[in-house]
């Protein structure tokens, strides 16, 4: 285990230069002159566009001067310095902002994934081909085909906006209440496929052979779905439920854009959009270690959850 | 060893006469989306206390099912029981609610299965297994579970039982695993042990092991046992009685000396001669021809007709009843007292 876990590392660490080495080279590659985008629409004087060629040793040219950037860019990375956005804020800065109030959404959206998807996707295993079953079947499907950017604004229209049950929006510092709806909109996709995944899990194993050996024991009924069957159910939930919490912790950028929730996705839109290279990179390569180390989190999970799985 | 060593059952107190389990006219159906399957069609059998009875029969003519049935494990649906009675110490099972059913699993009638490995649950140790039955219908502690545990372990011949209690079903070898879930079956001093083909997906040698083991087994604790099987060889030295069944029927009903000697029923003698010898050379192994009967369309008549070299249009017609042929056997064909006397010949 300990091995595995080493040899894991390892690969991420090939895994996060080769992303960051991707992003940074799409960001860069594409700009036409790095210093008037720095510069915005203002004029950039002969001394300050000579000071900042040097500074970002924007003289040399080709892969070569490329790569020289990347490795002062991976440098700095690497002694906890993500740099400065192209509005002068620093990028560390806008990340301890925006990153608690993407976390509560995607831990709200968690939550809904679970206390529904799961208990549904039981009960719906359990009573296999019943009306419970076959209309949750018809509910999750409507779900998973109706895509996030049609969901959130309808909800926020109809929830938010006409019956006025929720904030529309949830501005610069949301409260719980306020990030309700959008975790529910969020959740709901997963929570979509955690029922799928939880109901057919299950159902399989309702008829699996050690069901039978339980009932010739004389266990009641309810120790066996709640003991055994839960137990062996739930492996593929929990690994489904731990990948989409690193899903989720990347921010939800559709999400974050319809509500204005001051979020990561909302960030590395507004990054996006006005080509802020530095902060698309650096949110990028955060993201990356974020979704590396969950990944990591729930294949370990995954061993100690099925006595069966072993890795060497 | 105290506890496991218990006293002899007394030959069943209630009806005079009875027996300690007995089945009698069962019918179970499997209905499905492709239509009825008559899976039991009228069986009827019976054992006593302390002796070892062998329901002989291939793939699908129903051995299983009745097992299952006796237990009340059936998945209904799609399994049916449509009529019949099983009688434990005289009160009938199939009239009984689930709770009481349910505690006459483990305690009074147990069973083990064919695979160990999926008849285990794969995500708990063994010793948490055995001991959940403890637990669960004895209220015992969590301790003294464990403590039993590996006694009934040490009880089936499992070395270095307390060390291996934590371990998963998945780090035994087969046999090994067969003896944890013997181990487990025998938690709550059961007097009827119903062994459904118990050594099917084992190496030869660890089949004998088991057999003995079972065999031991049975005769220390005083148990009555069912021992399902398709095969012939595992049930000679183990048996008292046999009952062979053919599309969810009982076809023949004898005790092993007399059913090897002189099979009465077409089927039996076709089973036996299917057999390879030892002592005969260079002989071409002997076999039945078709197939089991789909059970969704049983053959007219005696179902084993369309397969039989003793066929005759009486066959064809009608259904033949149990045919009692001295010494207690029965035989399900109209020609049993000709089949009889060919074999003994």
């Amino acid at each position: 285990m300990f091995r595995y876990i080493l040899r894991r590392l390892l690969q991420m660490v090939l895994a996060f230069f080769g992303t960051t080495l991707i992003v940074y080279a799409l960001m860069f590659a594409g700009q036409g002159d790095p210093i008037q985008a720095l510069a915005g629409e203002r004029p950039v004087t002969a001394a300050q566009r000579a000071y900042l060629t040097e500074k970002y040793h924007l003289d040399a040219t080709g892969v070569g001067g490329f790569f020289y950037r990347y490795f002062d860019y991976v440098k700095s990375l690497l002694q906890g310095d993500l740099g400065q956005s192209l509005t002068g804020r620093q990028i560390g800065d806008i990340l301890q902002a925006a990153w608690p109030v993407t976390v509560k959404l995607a831990l709200i959206a968690l939550a809904v994934a679970i206390i529904f998807g799961v208990t549904a996707g039981v009960i719906a295993g359990i009573r296999r081909a019943s009306i419970f079953d076959n209309s949750t079947l018809v509910l999750t499907l409507l779900v998973l085909g109706i895509p996030t950017i049609v969901l959130a604004p309808l909800a926020q229209y109809f929830l938010g906006v006409k019956w006025q049950l929720f904030p529309p929006t949830a501005g610069s510092e949301p409260t719980f209440y306020a990030l309700l709806l959008p975790g529910i909109v969020l959740g709901s996709l997963s929570l979509a496929t955690a029922l799928r995944l939880t109901r057919t899990s299950v159902a399989e194993n309702m008829r699996a052979d050690y069901v039978r050996t339980a009932r010739s024991k004389g266990l009641v009924k309810r120790r066996i779905v709640s003991v055994h069957v839960l137990r062996n159910s739930l492996i593929p939930v929990v690994t489904f439920l731990g990948v989409e919490l690193g899903n989720l912790m990347s921010g939800a950028i559709i999400t974050e854009g319809v509500f204005n929730i001051p979020g990561v996705g909302f960030n590395l839109f507004r990054g996006i959009r006005t080509e802020d290279g530095p902060l698309v990179v650096g949110i990028v390569s955060v993201l990356v270690v974020v979704y590396l180390v969950s990944n990591l989190v729930v294949d370990v999970l995954y061993a100690v959850l099925d006595p069966r799985i072993r890795y060497e | 060893m105290t506890q496991s060593a218990v006293r002899p059952t007394p030959a069943s107190p209630t009806p005079p006469g009875g027996h300690l389990l007995e089945v009698r006219d069962l019918h179970v159906e499997f209905r499905t989306h492709e239509g009825v399957a008559r899976v039991i069609n009228g069986v009827s059998y019976h054992l006593d206390a302390g002796e070892t009875l062998a329901v002989l029969g291939e793939s699908g003519s129903g051995k299983s099912v009745t097992a299952q049935a006796i237990m009340g494990i059936l998945d209904t649906p799609p399994a049916h029981v449509r009529s019949g009675q099983i009688l434990y110490r005289g009160r009938d099972l199939l009239t009984q609610s689930e709770e009481q059913r349910r505690q006459v699993r483990g305690k009074e009638i147990a069973m083990i299965f064919q695979d160990a490995l999926s008849a285990l649950n794969p995500v708990f140790p063994v010793g948490w297994q055995i001991g959940e039955t403890l637990r669960q219908r004895q209220g015992m502690s969590k301790a003294d579970a464990r403590r039993r545990a590996v006694e009934l372990m040490d009880l089936v011949k499992i070395p270095a039982a307390a060390k291996r209690l934590g371990d998963y079903p998945h780090q035994f070898s087969g046999g090994m695993r067969q003896r944890v879930m013997i181990a487990m079956a025998l938690a709550l001093d059961p007097k009827v042990l119903i062994a459904d083909e118990p050594t099917t997906a084992l190496d030869v040698t660890v089949q004998a092991q088991i057999m003995d083991l079972l065999a031991d087994l049975r005769r220390d604790l005083d148990m009555a046992m069912i021992l399902i099987t398709h095969d012939l060889g595992v049930v000679a030295g183990v048996a008292d009685r046999i009952a062979v069944m053919y599309a969810g029927r009982i076809v023949e009903h004898a005790d092993v000396r007399s059913l090897y000697r002189s099979p009465a029923h077409p089927y039996t003698k076709g089973l036996l001669e299917s057999i390879p010898r030892l002592d005969v050379r260079g002989q071409a192994l002997s076999t039945i021809k078709g197939l089991p009967p789909n059970l969704m369309r049983i053959p007219s008549g005696c179902p084993f007709h369309p397969r039989c070299p003793y066929v005759q249009q009486v066959c064809v017609d009608v259904v033949p009843h149990d045919l009692v042929l001295g010494d207690g056997r029965t035989s399900a064909c109209h020609f049993a007292q000709e089949v009889r006397d060919d074999s003994a010949r």
